[in-house]
């Protein structure tokens, strides 16, 4: 009975939170009409919402798990799971990549529009992928990246605009040029952490957005760059369809190259210092991991990825204008990485492919887009902050030890 | 000739500081409490100011007596923004409140994703106009374009509210729990401070202010729509950092700094780089001297 009535009460509080601005509408005649019909909704969601939430506060508090009885104190450290067992992992894995390599044959999702798509949601995944070294990894909140997939993407676009050099020669440079834009944000703010640090790199992302708009006379300002060219095969002239299609496969190489590379590291020498350095600093430092060395690597490297995809989209759009590389673009990949599971590849991709594909397919929810995002983030925050897939440590087993202490 | 131009852009860069020192307090007292960046401080601004124009406008539609709406509509705005900023604090930062520092962050992100996008669906993604409702003062006359009725509005309001808050803060209960919660939150709850009520005050008095703010720099530019609040948030952001984040006079003089600042730069140098300079300024305090001009030095312990 109490919680009900407490549902109630948040109920009512938030339809008069919200009258004003769901309820009141102003016509430009001057007249003003109110809708009570959104009001009435938004309370019964808030209601069962309300409930929802009491429910789960009350088993957290007494310490039970979500489903079925009491948390044990200490999680069993090899769980036998689905997501670990080896041989499903490889047939999965298999069964992936033979999707992605026959999907711009499949009839059916095989127009350009929806290869497109998958393209852009490759680029994601890099992105995404690219985000997790420093964030997922290296525990440094990077709110800036789109500016590094800005500098990537404007790399190509002004190489070919005024020397008319191609997608290959222009691949590496945007990398190198990326690498030293990294190292350049990363050197003055190695002493910054946590919010502050995710300012900087944020006011970082806003001055080569504005200065993209701004500096008219080389990046042609806000009408941005155009006519950037696909990369060609062997000098092999293509269709639009081959065109795309081979663009797709080499998004899909990339991003192949991307999951090994970045799997490799996590468990280098260089990756495991940089886990070492999320979990504690100063601790990490007191067993002899050169801070200033290992932040800046994962600058460089991060920056690197967010290159790559850059050149990539330029590619893909064959047109960029600063207003692709807003905020928003830097908080969607961010929310990519959180809602995946910071530090997790599998968890990574499966929520940028997520994020990137759900609102194509999903139409009717593409105006709510931003709004579900805003909202998952927080709902993850409070209730699931490891995301989809837990990121997994690696950890070691010494059965001698274990033994005794049985 | 000179003189009167830089004293025009001195008045101007005082006006807008005034605004970014409104909205730095918000981000200053939410810091000083609980240590945490209030993203969504800019949407609550925000929501402050379309609050305040969808009030005006029923008003004016149901025929309420014209000298008296925007004192109610600035009434209206700030009583329900401070009540987003209760709502925001106990959906969005209190169940996060012992959780590792990243979380609260990336919830307070989404947050400010979220009421924009709020706003953008519940009204409309276009620039509304905002209706001119401040009277005309027949003695500021005399100072010619130097300022007009609203920078003039703006300018008392904001110091006047300044002033009081300064005083709450230094000789009120709830402004000395305040401080003592500020200084070590453990020690205050041991002393019997209710830290919880603390913060939602602390929330509900951060977002007044802003609403005050958003009111004003509405009628002041005559528009809004529901990316405003990035960039105001944005400005103050800097401003509270500017003069040292958790020191609420260092807020005020920030924001003072920051406008003027920024309306030089207009004024001498060129528009365009206006918010370039905001941002640059931004990174080299954090870098240089992170404490601020009035902030005091914070050190590390293991």
């Amino acid at each position: 009975m109490q919680r009900i009535f407490k549902a109630l009460v948040a109920a009512l509080w938030f339809m008069v939170l919200c009258a004003p601005i769901m309820g009141l509408l102003l016509l430009p005649d001057g007249t003003a009409s109110f809708r009570w019909q959104r009001l009435a909704v938004l309370g019964t969601g808030i209601f069962f919402a309300s409930l929802l939430w009491q429910w789960y506060f009350e088993k957290k508090e007494r310490g039970e798990r979500l489903f079925g009885g009491k948390a044990q104190a200490e999680e069993p450290v090899h769980r036998e799971s689905l997501l670990r067992n080896k041989s499903f992992q490889r047939i999965s894995l298999a069964c992936v990549c033979a999707f992605m390599i026959a999907m711009p044959f499949i009839p059916g999702i095989n127009s350009i529009y929806q290869i497109t798509i998958w393209i852009s949601a490759l680029i994601y995944v890099m992105l995404a992928l690219g985000l997790n070294i420093i964030v997922g990894l290296a525990g440094q909140l990077v709110l800036g990246y789109a500016a590094f997939y800005a500098i990537g993407a404007y790399t190509y676009g002004l190489l070919y605009q005024f020397f008319g050099l191609g997608f290959w020669v222009c691949l590496p440079i945007a990398g190198i040029v990326t690498v030293l834009c990294g190292l350049a944000l990363g050197f003055p703010v190695l002493r910054l952490r946590g919010d502050y640090l995710a300012i900087v790199t944020l006011g970082f992302g806003e001055i080569v957005r504005l200065v993209l708009i701004n500096w008219d006379s080389v990046t042609n300002g806000a009408r941005g760059v155009s006519g950037i060219p696909r990369p060609a095969l062997f000098g092999c002239p293509m269709n639009m369809q081959w065109s795309t299609t081979y663009l797709y496969y080499m998004s899909f190489l990339a991003v192949v190259v991307t999951i090994v590379v970045i799997t490799r590291l996590k468990n280098s020498r260089v990756g495991l210092a940089l886990q070492a350095m999320r979990e504690d600093e100063i601790a990490s430092e007191a067993m002899g991991i050169n801070l200033t060395q290992v932040k800046l690597t994962a600058f460089a490297l991060s920056s690197a990825w967010a290159g790559f995809a850059g050149v990539l989209f330029a590619a893909k759009t064959s047109f960029i204008n600063p207003s692709s590389f807003t905020f928003w673009e830097s908080a969607m990949m961010l929310s990519m990485v959180v809602l995946g599971g910071m530090g997790s590849i599998l968890g990574v991709t499966l929520g940028a492919l997520i994020l990137v594909l759900a609102p194509e397919y999903l139409r009717a929810f593409a105006d709510y887009r931003m709004l579900l995002f805003g909202a998952t983030m927080v709902v993850m925050m409070i209730f699931r902050p490891q995301g989809l897939v837990t990121g997994e440590r690696r950890h070691y087993r010494i059965s001698a030890l274990e033994r005794k202490g049985d | 000739m000179d003189l009167q131009y830089f004293i025009e852009l001195l008045f101007g860069g005082l006006t807008r500081g005034s605004i970014y020192a409104l909205i730095a307090l918000g981000y200053t007292l939410v810091y000083g409490i609980i240590g945490l960046i209030n993203f969504a401080h800019g949407e609550i601004y925000m929501v402050g100011a379309f609050t305040a124009l969808l009030v005006a406008g029923w008003l004016g539609y149901i025929g309420f007596p014209a000298g008296g709406i925007l004192l109610v509509a600035a009434l209206a705005a700030v009583a329900w923004t401070a009540a987003y900023g209760f709502t925001l604090e106990k959906v969005a930062y209190k169940p996060l409140r012992s959780a590792p520092r990243l979380s609260p962050l990336i919830s307070a992100i989404g947050m400010s994703i979220f009421l924009q996008n709020y706003v953008l669906l519940a009204q409309t993604s276009d620039f509304v106009p905002f209706p001119d409702l401040v009277p005309e003062m027949p003695f500021l006359a005399s100072l010619g374009d130097v300022m007009g009725p609203t920078d003039f509005l703006i300018l008392v309001v904001s110091c006047t509210t300044m002033l009081v808050l300064v005083f709450w803060i230094r000789y009120t209960r709830t402004g000395k729990a305040m401080r003592a919660t500020a200084q070590n939150r453990k020690m205050a709850m041991l002393l019997g401070i209710n830290a919880d009520s603390l913060i939602s005050v602390t929330f509900i008095v951060g977002s007044a202010l802003a609403a005050l703010g958003g009111v004003l720099i509405a009628s002041h530019m005559g528009q809004i729509n529901f990316n405003i609040g990035f960039l105001a948030g944005m400005k103050a952001f800097t401003a509270a950092v500017l003069g040292g984040i958790g020191s609420v006079p260092g807020a005020v003089v920030g924001g003072l700094v920051l406008g003027i600042a920024e309306s030089m730069t207009t004024g001498y140098l060129s528009g365009n780089y206006e918010d370039v300079l905001s941002f640059c300024l931004l990174i080299l305090i954090l870098i240089f001297r992170p404490d601020g001009i009035l902030g005091k030095k914070q050190v590390q312990k293991v």
